[in-house]
């Protein structure tokens, strides 16, 4: 299969390569041309994944939950996404009156357009990392942030009070998971010492930060669960406080894109926990695009599987546990790992 | 090629700034402004500081402008307020905008249109902007006004809290 994608690569980079003779703008105009291609296989990528990972959420809660779950539809139930996401696009998509119209439209987009920039920063393997950014990893947390300003557009265009709470709410939630997060990632690129995405996931050859950052992984995982507003803390979609949070007024394909974003979303967040802690795309005897992939889906079914065991915690109770929990541990565990590094390179690396 | 992606930018920048100004709606203010920041953010990407793009992605266009919305929301606008500004803040307004503007002026006024020309060449070739240098330079250079600065923060963030719990207690 690798094979393969470089033969396609290097078909496609031979019928350019003509260009530069006949074209006097060759160059940026092949920047863009690839651009367009990473664009594409990002959102075939993203498509796939959601088709994917709608049918192995539900399958997995009913799995985790004792019942049997979507297995009517195709083989195992894997065409129910499909039937579902046809549903949905045949739907009336309907805007409230008084919403800010403007507003109300663009947020289904931005979510998406942010999924499909952070699916091209990473590392799926050597040779098919879309974009290589000296800042890759700072890179991937600022566009995942600016997610926030989408909901809060979602939340305040729709001009409802629930929108509007779910909105505030949730972002409140994200930006403050948000600092954990990325105190836990500080450690990890102190020891490999690159923001690369790339980098840091090759600098994990002899033993993965799993194991010598435990802390920061656990950290990780509880602030990705909360980026992702998964339970325990999907205060988004708290039913019984504000009926469906920020997308209460979406429906059709505005609602499908909200969706979209959401498992997108699943699947970057678990990627960068791959490349993190798990050594990115590395493994034995099968090509490495499969094993990041592989390592990806590992690593969401366990987030599905804290997801369905534990219930939605109380808003104040998260916000506490965040700011007078989670970020001292982080600062803690920065503070031993600056520590723990100095003393290996005065003790250890020097002795050898 | 960059210039035309300079030149599109800025138009996209003006406008943004234009319509911050122009919008009634403060919250629709608000987000014209994020835009304005992605404009610039789009300009450092030109200039190749990887490191201020991706700063002023997490900073200005993140949590500041999420400040600001939620600022705005609070404020509680309804069309019926009459919140224009007073005369004398109008006036104040006007003079420190022109102060500003002469003195924006006056550090513009030697650049000629080859700046713009060379950014072809500064964007491709420029390093300074990299994590690494800018780093060294942080760290070595101008280590004593960087920690300065964020004792700084440190001053306004316990200040914050000092500020809040007070305001519990009563």
């Amino acid at each position: 299969m690798t094979e393969f994608l470089t033969t396609v690569f290097n078909l496609i980079q031979g019928i350019l390569g003509v260009a530069p003779t006949t074209l006097a703008l060759a160059l940026p105009w092949m920047d863009i041309f690839w651009a367009f291609v990473y664009f594409v296989g990002a959102v075939i990528l993203l498509i796939i994944n959601v088709i994917m990972l709608i049918w192995i959420e539900r399958r997995a809660a009913g799995f985790f939950q004792e019942r049997v779950g979507p297995n009517r539809v195709g083989p195992f139930g894997l065409l129910q996404t499909v039937n579902d996401t046809i549903k949905l696009l045949g739907k009336e998509w309907i805007m409230p009156a008084s919403a800010d119209r403007m507003v109300f439209l663009i947020a289904p987009l931005l979510v998406v357009t942010v999924a499909v920039t952070m699916y091209g920063l990473l590392p799926y393997g050597p040779g098919i990392t879309p974009v290589t950014l000296n800042v890759g990893i700072l890179f991937f947390l600022a566009v995942s942030s600016t997610n926030t300003i989408a909901v809060l557009m979602a939340g305040w265009g729709s001009n409802n009070k629930y929108s509007l709470l779910g909105g505030m709410r949730t972002v409140a939630q994200i930006i403050s998971y948000e600092i954990p997060m990325a105190l836990s990632i500080i450690g990890i690129v102190m020891l490999s010492g690159s923001l690369d995405l790339g980098e840091i996931a090759r600098s994990q050859s002899h033993v993965w930060y799993v194991f010598i950052q435990p802390v920061a992984f656990v950290i990780f995982t509880i602030s990705a669960l909360a980026e992702l507003t998964k339970s325990p803390f999907d205060m988004t979609e708290a039913e019984q406080e504000f009926v469906a949070g920020y997308h209460t007024e979406y429906s059709g394909i505005r609602f499908t894109l909200f969706f979209m974003g959401e498992y997108a979303n699943l699947f970057s967040m678990a990627a960068l926990g791959v490349v993190l802690f798990f050594g990115g795309a590395s493994g034995p005897w099968l090509p490495p695009w499969m094993w990041f992939i592989g390592k990806t889906y590992v690593f969401i079914l366990f987030l599905l599987w804290i997801r369905w065991t534990f219930l939605r915690i109380r808003v104040d109770k998260m916000m506490k546990f965040n700011w007078k929990f989670l970020i001292p541990v982080a600062l803690a565990n920065l503070l031993v790992t600056g520590v723990g590094i100095k003393l290996w390179q005065h003790f250890v690396e020097r002795s050898i | 090629m960059i210039s035309i992606a300079f030149y599109l930018l800025t138009a996209l920048l003006f406008s943004a700034a234009l319509m911050v100004i122009l919008s009634k709606n403060p919250m629709s203010s608000v987000l014209w402004m994020v835009v304005a920041f992605f404009a610039i953010t789009g300009h450092y990407v030109l200039l190749n500081a990887q490191f201020l793009v991706v700063v002023n992605m997490v900073v200005y266009a993140g949590a500041i402008m999420v400040l600001f919305i939620y600022t705005v929301m609070l404020l509680n606008l309804s069309k019926d307020n009459d919140n224009r500004a007073s005369l004398l803040v109008r006036l104040a307004g006007i003079v420190s905008g022109g102060l500003l503007l002469t003195v924006l002026i006056a550090a513009l006024r030697r650049s000629t249109d080859a700046a713009v020309g060379d950014l072809a060449q500064v964007g491709a070739t420029s390093l300074v902007g990299l994590v690494k240098p800018l780093g060294l330079a942080l760290f070595r250079d101008f280590l004593v006004p960087f920690e300065l600065s964020s004792a700084l923060f440190l001053a306004a963030l316990v200040g914050a809290v000092a500020l809040g719990k007070k305001e519990a207690s009563d």
